[in-house]
């Protein structure tokens, strides 16, 4: 437990001293900012207020906040990817892991011990961005967004999934074959809910299949559908007149997959680099 | 005397190719063991499977008593490795508290250990500069001070002068001696001969992964020479000091012996007096590290 913490605080001060941390803070706050102008412009300077119903404009602001939603989203998978993609693959290639793996620790302490602080980092993000985002909303337009917490955990959950499949390939990989692998990951999710998507509005049962096969596989954007779908007042979600309303809405059975899914990685992750070479 | 490393028939082949194909040591507590060879010999992957770095594919071997890798067994060792990049962001006390603390060391005391390796490897002033602003000897300098914090009682040296000035070097040798004087093992890869001759109780010589001689540096009486230039050379000649030496040859017009003792030079020549041979030169030296790693090596070894 003790090396656990020590490498936890190594991959800390590693981050603090890159300005990993601090580049997601001001590129966060950067996306803050540019949404709430965006916000602040379309409410100031859009369709009057009275020419809309209470409802209609209601609906506007949900989608409005889902918009930005989609686009904290993409930022998290992103930090997901890219914090630990060179973490374990550098440090062998560059051979700075032998002094650390030749003391007294448990190789499974340095991937643990990296995984937690990422997936800390992550939530902060996550909080700071989407939390930011809806007491922008809220603040500019009065627009509350409600069940925000099971959206975020659901994001927290998605970005963990892809946080263990790039600590994984740390494992094996050099860094940027690491980052497509990861990332492709995540984009043949995306497609895979399209396809998915499309199987159920067109009524076509061998999509569907396909789509919910690479769902399993690579659960990462199922997560992201069901947290649309949750997010979103039920009327809205069941008239799917959105981009952001999912036509097939994964069941809570996906998020106990994609908990055992990223778990399992991260097992598979510790037990490959037990047997590294180093 | 205690065995500090002992192998046996240690093997590690990383798909077709044969890193270490069987490598048998015997260390002794206490010793501080050179481990000569060309590059690729397999060196630094026999270092890397005593330390737990790398799974040998076959053969066994024990470190301080306990099977290769053995956590607690990890604790009483340090490692410089021969390409000394670490986590560069750190500063250099950062650096040294971190791998104290993976040793177990907390507070004061770990404090205090910091402090003075800093002082003793000339980075005291420093430590509060990231590693990425250090020159490459100040680095190997830290990554020194990293080795030893846990004072170690088997210190795993891989080429730990490479990056140093000759001040460096010194120092270097220094801190041999001492963790000679309070009796920890030291085993040291280098290809600096010199540096290997000046520090090393004994070596071992490894080719193409194997072991292929062991010496003795401090007692060496293999390595003692005596070179003769006589007017006769003849076959009875070279019998008769055959009864002072263990190794005659004729090499050239030279008579070379290998002998125990140099009190044996003066026996030899009264004999050749008393034989009514002509001396034209009569010494003796100790070979040379780097002759006897020619020697060992082979003439058909190429620079790797």
């Amino acid at each position: 437990m003790d090396g656990l913490l020590t490498i936890a605080q190594l991959t800390w001060l590693e981050a603090r001293r890159r300005r990993i941390v601090l580049a997601g803070l001001l590129s966060g706050l950067a996306f803050l900012l540019v949404f709430a102008s965006a916000v602040y412009f379309a409410q100031h300077y859009g369709t009057p207020a009275g020419e809309v119903s209470l409802l209609q404009q209601q609906m506007q602001l949900q989608v409005v906040t889902l918009a930005g939603l989609y686009a904290v989203n993409f930022l998290v998978v992103a930090l997901a990817v890219m914090l630990p993609v060179d973490s374990l693959s550098g440090e062998i290639l560059s051979g700075v892991m032998q002094t650390i793996a030749s003391k007294p620790i448990r190789r499974a302490e340095i991937v643990i011990g990296k995984w937690l602080v990422y997936w800390v980092i992550i939530a902060a993000y996550i909080v700071l961005l989407a939390g930011g985002l809806v007491l922008l909303m809220r603040l500019i337009t009065g627009f509350t967004q409600q069940h925000l917490p099971v959206a975020l955990a659901l994001m927290w959950l998605e970005a963990s999934v892809l946080l263990s499949v790039a600590i994984a390939g740390g494992v094996r990989f050099t860094t940027v074959t690491n980052g497509i692998i990861a990332f492709s990951f995540y984009v043949v999710a995306f497609f895979g809910g399209w396809i998915e998507q499309i199987g159920v509005m067109m009524g076509n049962a061998s999509a569907r299949y396909v789509g919910t096969v690479i769902s399993l596989v690579s659960p990462t954007d199922a997560l992201w559908r069901l947290a649309m779908h949750l997010i979103q007042p039920p009327a809205m979600a069941q008239v799917q007149v959105t981009p952001f309303s999912p036509v097939s809405v994964p069941s809570a059975a996906m998020v106990w997959w994609a908990a055992a899914f990223a778990i399992g990685v991260l097992a598979i992750a510790v037990r490959g680099f037990q047997k590294r070479a180093l | 005397m205690t065995t500090v490393i002992e192998t046996w028939a240690l093997r590690k082949q990383f798909g077709s190719t044969v890193a270490v194909s069987d490598l048998s040591l015997c260390i002794r507590r206490g010793e501080v063991f050179g481990f000569l060879g060309p590059n690729g010999a397999g060196k630094t992957t026999s270092v890397k499977m005593l330390l737990g770095l790398v799974e040998p594919t076959s053969g066994g071997a024990t470190v301080l008593g306990a099977p290769v890798g053995d956590r607690r067994s990890r604790a009483r060792m340090g490692f410089l490795p021969e390409h000394f990049r670490f986590h560069d962001s750190l500063t250099g006390r950062e650096f040294l508290r971190i791998h104290g603390r993976l040793l177990g060391l907390r507070g004061a005391p770990l404090e205090r250990r910091i402090d003075d390796l800093l002082a003793r490897v000339h980075l005291l002033e420093a430590a509060h500069r990231p590693l990425r602003q250090f020159s490459k000897g100040m680095v190997q300098r830290a990554g020194l001070a990293q080795a030893l914090i846990g004072k170690p009682e088997l210190v795993f040296l891989d080429e730990p002068t490479s990056g140093l000035d000759p001040l460096g070097r010194v120092l270097v040798r220094e801190l041999i001696e001492e963790l000679r004087a309070r009796g920890a093992t030291v085993f040291l890869n280098s290809h600096l001969l010199g540096e290997v001759e000046a520090t090393c109780d004994r070596v071992a010589f490894v080719k193409q992964g194997r072991t292929v001689r062991e010496l003795s540096l401090k007692e060496s009486t293999a390595a003692l020479e005596v070179e003769l230039k006589a007017d006769r050379t003849d076959s009875s000649t070279l019998n008769g000091l055959r009864n002072f030496a263990h190794d005659v040859r004729l090499d050239g017009s030279i008579v070379r012996l290998r002998v125990k003792s140099e009190n044996v030079v003066p026996e030899i020549a009264r004999w050749l007096v008393g034989q009514g041979i002509g001396i034209h030169g009569l010494g003796s030296r100790r070979k040379s590290l780097e002759e006897w790693f020619i020697e060992v090596m082979g003439e058909d070894q190429r620079p790797g």
